[in-house]
């Protein structure tokens, strides 16, 4: 029995940002919150250690959840220079390289003969949404449900999610161009949020000043 | 690297049909403790290639107490899974290098990790 879990969360990083990226105490929470969710999605048997593998496993802040979890683990990634912080790992050159898109994936675990879909856990929030590729091999998987929603994506979906915010000029990240009206007005909607004193919304509002202002 | 791994280890050079198992050649080998867990070795067991384990052993030259082939009834054998145990999780290669069985490739062991990447060509 052999069941497969891709968590999406791919960035290749060179020694100075390896660093940075396992000393910074918010990635380190991310990455083990979402092993923790991964972890989540595999529904391994309880009480049981397994051997699992981690794929792009980076400087092994996953494997330390892993550990931690009381399993066994073997990391695989491109970079050397994260791995130096971590001993069972090997480098995969294919295998990573390919996972470098979404539509791709899902279009060739399907043809590999995977069944699955994707889960995404909090599809309405766009800073806050994980996906979750699930696939299994060999076992009739029942999709896990999203967390944070109530309508969940079951089966491959390749359909983009509509987030209720609207934002003209969204970059690559899909956070609002800084400065521009749109992240203004956002920004002021999270500090009332966090329930700050933040000025009234006029006609004024996000217009344009003059360079000497 | 520990045997466990190399035991998931193949040789992926193009046109390569025999690449299992990689043929060890250890210049630095570490022992490293670890927690002893029945349950997990028992159930490893049955998924791994025994006579690759074996051979392994021996390029390390610690073959020595483990059989040839598996015994019947081995998850009782609490002696047997310990020993199993060191030579599958304790025993760790820190340098030296695996090389294809087929194409004599080899690929470097650097402070515990193989390096598995092939050129473009390859």
């Amino acid at each position: 029995m052999c069941k497969c879990l891709l968590v999406l969360y791919l960035q290749f990083y060179n020694e100075q940002e390896a660093k940075k990226y396992s000393q910074n105490s918010r990635m380190i929470e991310i990455q083990t919150q979402m092993s923790e969710r991964a972890v989540e999605l595999l529904s391994l048997p309880e009480d049981q250690p397994c051997y699992l593998l981690d794929v792009g496993c980076g400087s092994g802040l996953s494997g330390d959840y892993l550990s931690e979890a009381g399993h066994y683990w073997v990391g695989v990634d491109i970079s050397t220079a994260m791995l130096d912080r971590n001993k069972t790992v090997w480098f995969l050159s294919e295998v990573l390289w390919f996972l470098c898109q979404l539509e791709l994936i899902t279009a060739q675990a399907m043809k590999a003969g995977f069944t699955g879909g994707m889960v995404v856990d909090f599809s309405n929030s766009s800073k806050a949404k994980k996906f979750f590729l699930c696939l299994f091999a060999g076992v009739s998987g029942v999709l896990p449900k999203g967390l944070g929603s109530e309508s969940t994506d079951r089966g491959v979906s390749n359909q983009a999610q509509f987030t209720a915010q609207r934002s003209r000029f969204r970059n690559m990240k899909g956070k609002s161009v800084k400065k521009s009206k749109d992240w203004i007005m956002e920004k002021k909607e999270r500090r009332r949020r966090q329930g700050k004193d933040v000025r009234a919304d006029t006609k004024y509002t996000a217009r344009h000043r003059k360079p000497r202002f | 690297m520990k045997l466990l791994t190399h035991n998931m280890l193949t040789s992926h050079v193009k046109g390569v049909t025999k690449g299992y198992p990689l043929i060890i050649k250890a210049t630095e080998v570490k022992v490293n403790e670890l927690e002893f867990n029945a349950q997990f070795v028992s159930r490893m067991i049955p998924k791994l290639e025994w006579n690759a384990l074996i051979q392994a052993a021996e390029w390390l030259g610690r073959s020595q107490d483990l059989p040839s082939t598996l015994i019947p009834n081995y998850e009782n054998d609490e002696e047997f899974l310990h020993k199993v145990h060191r030579i599958l999780l304790e025993v760790e290669v820190i340098e030296g290098c695996l090389q294809c069985p087929e194409s004599g490739r080899e690929f470097p062991i650097s402070k515990g990790v193989p390096n598995m990447l092939l050129i473009e060509d390859e």
